[in-house]
């Protein structure tokens, strides 16, 4: 399995997430560029990852200008035919912009950007990115200005049948309220995966959280997940 | 050639009589209009420093360390070991701010990062030091608001963290809000240091980036005026930014640092093209030919003035190797940026720029900048007439409070005091994975260099009080407590840039605090062995009501050579005994507690000793390398009950202050009393022996950590929890 860390212009996640897959997490990685429209000899096992930042300046809507990237075409087909997708902060924006995530993320409730600690309390037993995730509370900055996940009732009504809700935001011992709740999201939820469970979104940073020198290693948890299954 | 300028037009300018007059000597005829444009910006105080640069001259620059000295570059540069440097800055951008919150303070953060990237280092740490009125007048929180939204837009997209910050509230800062912003950047081993330089005739001179827009024009001239009622009518003068342009042209800068295609690079701040083009002639010795009709314009019709001061920000000047054009532009197309070729080197060191061939202005480079030209101004000084009133102050006319829990739920409430995470949640304090503060906060941000086992201290400090109270005490204990906040995290200063944000220059009690201030920060900064390497002069910072506090901000970075063992500021343990290190002193001068509680307008500087200082911080370092201490978090604004009480909030712990006021002290003095040169630190009791023997009598033992319980000399003052709420939630309450 290796992985593939997407450049857009104004991606700023980009380079935290190859440091920590490459060094952290001892993965193989290739960087690809939004102008590529293939991607390079990969096969269903591999993982495209968006990191996050301001794809072309998240102008118009946050991600909508990335998901008509040339790369996206190659990204679709490569989540179409199974691959694995992770989209973090705007690459979870860009996956619903381009229609392989439902829903969209809006505005926080508080109209401003948020960046902190918070606690994500794990929910699917069945996505290969939560799966094995041994705590049931894990500690994950966020840092966004839209970030309020919302989706019409089917649609959520479908994401807890099928077992989809990755993450929901809630407090060290796992409690979720409102005062939880970072940015109004519906149903406190952080991440979501698709009906197939091969592309996932979150709002929260796993890769700022790899490595004691930065004092938490939360996130090391959700790359070996994916990667273990 | 166009026609003469009129006396009437330069000083509509903003040009002196006499400035016209040394203009038309050293071109030996009348300037035109846009030579004289050109003139009036490049001798602003803002680019020439005219007002300032005696006094900047005889502050301390050398040092074993430095790379790039004070005027040198764009930036300092400092040698960190094994082959990395480390490149800072700090820059005002109080005007635009004051006028156009948002985009002043976006630009302003723009602006210092393409100081350190021209340089070919990568910004890896943001800081910015704010100053506004009273937090409850609604003007301010109108302010406050657009800055830090603004600092958050351009910083976030940008990508570069932000990683600590001061803030002050004070009724002087009401028109004229102050905001500086720092950038700290790496450059590699291997890669070399790009130099603002332009030299070789014929060699190819390219504009990069953004179009060229009327925006920001006469910026520099703007900022080197009082602010007035009229300011708003300047909008044209505040420029406007583009965080995800900037984005681009860093990642395009740095490809561009990693080859020798070019032979120098200026970002293209205040005066724009003026500026950049004349600077890096001079600098190289040579001269340039520029065709203004050859560069992107975002509107039609610029004439060539407007083009020539524009301060459109996100672009860059490069003088390239002839030869080597295509790969340069190939870099920049890349990434989807305009790389165009404007002009051309000359060895005849002027500057000659036409439009659509005809020769708009043809000025000698040299005669343009600081260091050539550019006039040097001796101002007068007195004693400001308020210091008769600071030294009337005497602490026998101020009662002793008889409910001290009362006045400390107070002072923990007052917006100086109170919790900034209504500002510093807003700002993206951990892109970039390496700010190791947001998960262990130090009184000094330290992020990681990553690559090396090295962190980079960085901090910002100055509180403005204490300056007014007394110049040059004043800013020598700025640059204490930079010092002291790195020495709390294991680092030891390095150097430090200087943000001088005073009133107006031509008010010699103004300028005496200016003079005054230089001297005592000279003096720290040799005796913490931290050279200058350059900051910013903004001058003109007052309102109808007068000059604010004078505010010569300073920031520090210094060095943290293992990062696992960096200093936190949080109380880790229940049980572990918490001490002051210094001197206890019977002093309330200055303090947050007589100004904001008990309403003493004047009063002198807290007691402060400059090699006491030393001593303690060389004190901590040494605790810090024998493993000591558990935390360290110096005593700043609300003295040493508030330095205990932010240990142990941070900790999510309580505190017993168990010593009782120590003899000669009132209690008042002894809990709130802002006395320099203290420092509280948490011992475990393993390490209490030889934490006594390591310090003597520089320790007193205050108390223990508890486990949410606070109490003081013997009293019950409640749970950490209850205080923590206040202590968060006072500045939000003002602002959602």
């Amino acid at each position: 399995m290796k992985f593939g860390v997407v450049i857009f212009p104004g991606s700023n996640c980009d380079r935290d997430m190859i440091d920590a897959l490459r060094n952290d997490m001892q993965q193989e990685v290739v960087e690809l560029w939004h102008k590529d429209s293939s991607l390079p000899n990969f096969s269903k096992e591999d993982c495209v990852v968006l990191p996050g930042g301001f794809s072309y300046g998240d102008y118009l809507r946050c991600g909508a200008i990335a998901s008509q990237s040339p790369i996206m075409q190659a990204i679709k087909e490569h989540a179409n035919n199974g691959g694995k997708v992770l989209g973090v902060c705007n690459g979870f924006q860009i996956l619903c912009e381009s229609g392989l995530l439902p829903g969209a993320l809006l505005m926080n409730d508080t109209q401003k950007f948020e960046c902190k600690n918070v606690f994500l309390k794990k929910q699917s037993s069945t996505a290969p990115i939560t799966k094995t995730i041994k705590d049931a509370v894990l500690q994950i900055p966020i840092a966004h200005g839209e970030g309020r996940y919302q989706a019409d009732d089917a649609i959520i009504a479908q994401l807890k049948a099928n077992d989809q809700i990755l993450f929901t935001y809630c407090d060290a011992d796992g409690s979720v309220s409102n005062v939880t709740n970072p940015n109004g999201t519906i149903d406190y939820i952080a991440g979501i995966c698709n009906a197939g469970k091969n592309v996932f979104g979150m709002m929260p940073h796993p890769e700022r959280a790899t490595n004691a020198i930065l004092g938490n290693i939360d996130g090391t948890q959700i790359f070996e997940s994916l990667i273990l299954n | 050639m166009q026609a003469p300028a009129t006396l009437e037009q330069a000083i509509k300018l903003g040009l002196r009589e006499e400035e016209f007059q040394e203009i038309t000597k050293i071109l030996g005829r009348t300037p035109n209009f846009t030579e004289t444009a050109v003139y009036s910006v490049m001798w602003s105080e803002h680019c020439s420093y005219k007002n300032s640069i005696t006094y900047l001259k005889k502050l301390p620059k050398d040092g074993s360390k430095i790379l790039a000295k004070a005027g040198e570059e764009n930036a300092g540069l400092v040698d960190i070991g094994d082959g990395w440097a480390c490149s800072f800055k700090i820059e005002s951008h109080n005007h635009p701010s004051a006028i156009e919150p948002f985009q002043g303070a976006a630009t302003g953060v723009g602006g210092i990062h393409r100081d350190i990237f021209t340089m070919g280092a990568r910004p890896i740490a943001a800081l910015n030091s704010l100053r506004f009125g009273n937090l409850a007048d609604a003007k301010t929180q109108h302010l406050l608001k657009g800055v830090v939204k603004g600092i958050g837009h351009y910083g976030n997209c940008f990508g570069v963290p932000t990683v600590a910050g001061e803030i002050y509230f004070e009724d002087c800062y009401t028109t004229n809000p102050l905001v500086n912003a720092m950038s700290v950047g790496v450059i590699p081993p291997g890669t070399k240091m790009i130099s603002a330089t332009s030299y070789g005739a014929g060699n190819p001179v390219f504009i990069v980036g953004s179009d060229t827009g009327k925006d920001g024009i006469g910026g520099a001239s703007f900022a080197s005026a009082d602010i007035t009622a009229d300011s708003a009518e300047q909008l044209p003068a505040v420029q406007v930014g583009d965080p995800f342009q900037e984005k681009k042209l860093l990642e395009a800068c740095m490809e561009l640092a990693k080859t020798d295609s070019f032979i120098g690079m200026q970002d293209m701040g205040a005066a724009g093209i003026a500026c950049s083009t004349s600077e890096m002639s001079a600098k190289g010795e040579h001269g340039m030919i520029i065709h203004l009709d050859k560069v992107p314009t975002r509107q039609k019709n610029m004439k060539a003035w407007e083009m020539l001061l524009s301060e459109s920000q996100e672009r860059m000047l490069v003088t390239v190797k002839k030869g080597r054009e295509q790969e340069v532009i190939d870099m920049f197309e890349k990434w989807d940026i305009h790389c165009q070729q404007i002009g051309e080197v000359t060895t005849e060191p002027r500057l000659k720029y036409y439009m659509h061939d005809e020769l708009m202005a043809d000025i000698p480079a040299e005669s343009l900048v600081l260091g050539g030209g550019a006039p040097i101004y001796q101002r007068e000084y007195s004693e400001p007439s308020y210091f008769a009133d600071v030294a009337k102050f005497d602490i026998h006319t101020i009662a002793e409070p008889t409910d001290l829990k009362a006045v400390a739920t107070d002072l923990i409430q007052l917006p100086n005091i109170a919790s900034k995470r209504w500002i510093y949640n807003q700002y993206d304090s951990m892109v970039g994975a390496a700010n190791t503060n947001t998960n262990a906060p130090s009184d000094a941000a330290v992020v990681w260099v990553k690559g090396t086992t090295k962190g980079i201290g960085s901090t910002v400090d100055c509180n403005g009080r204490y300056v007014h109270a007394n110049p040059k005490i004043g800013a020598m204990i700025a640059v204490s407590e930079c010092a002291r906040n790195l020495a709390c995290s294991g680092a030891k200063g390095m150097a430090i840039t200087n943000c001088l944000n005073f009133g107006n220059p031509y008010n010699p009690e103004v300028y005496y605090q200016f003079v005054y201030a230089l001297e005592g920060m000279g003096e720290a900064c040799l005796q913490f062995d931290t050279p200058v390497t350059g900051g910013n002069v903004s001058f003109y910072n007052q309102g109808p009501d007068g000059a604010v506090y004078p505010t010569p901000t300073i920031g520090m970075i210094g060095l943290v050579n293992d990062i696992n063992n960096k200093m936190t500021m949080h109380f880790k343990n229940v049980g572990d005994t918490i001490y002051v290190l210094g001197k206890q002193v019977n002093d309330i001068a200055c303090s947050e507690y007589l100004h904001k509680l008990c309403k003493v307008e004047l009063s002198p500087t807290p007691y402060f000793n400059l090699q006491e200082e030393h001593a303690i911080q060389q004190l901590v370092l040494q605790l810090i390398d024998k493993k000591l201490i558990a935390s360290a978090h110096d005593c700043a604004e609300g003295g040493l009950f508030v330095a205990a009480m932010e240990s142990a909030m941070a900790g999510n712990l309580g505190l017993d202050i168990q010593a009782t006021t120590p003899n000669g002290l009132r209690t008042d003095a002894y809990l709130f009393g802002e006395a320099q040169g203290r420092i509280v630190v948490s011992v475990s009791e393993e390490n209490k022996t030889a934490f006594e023997n390591a310090c003597g009598a520089n320790a007193t033992k205050l108390g223990v950590v508890t486990s949410n319980g606070i109490q003081v000399i013997g009293q019950d003052w409640g749970s950490m929890h209850d205080w923590k709420m206040k202590y968060d939630e006072a500045i939000e309450k003002y602002l959602n």
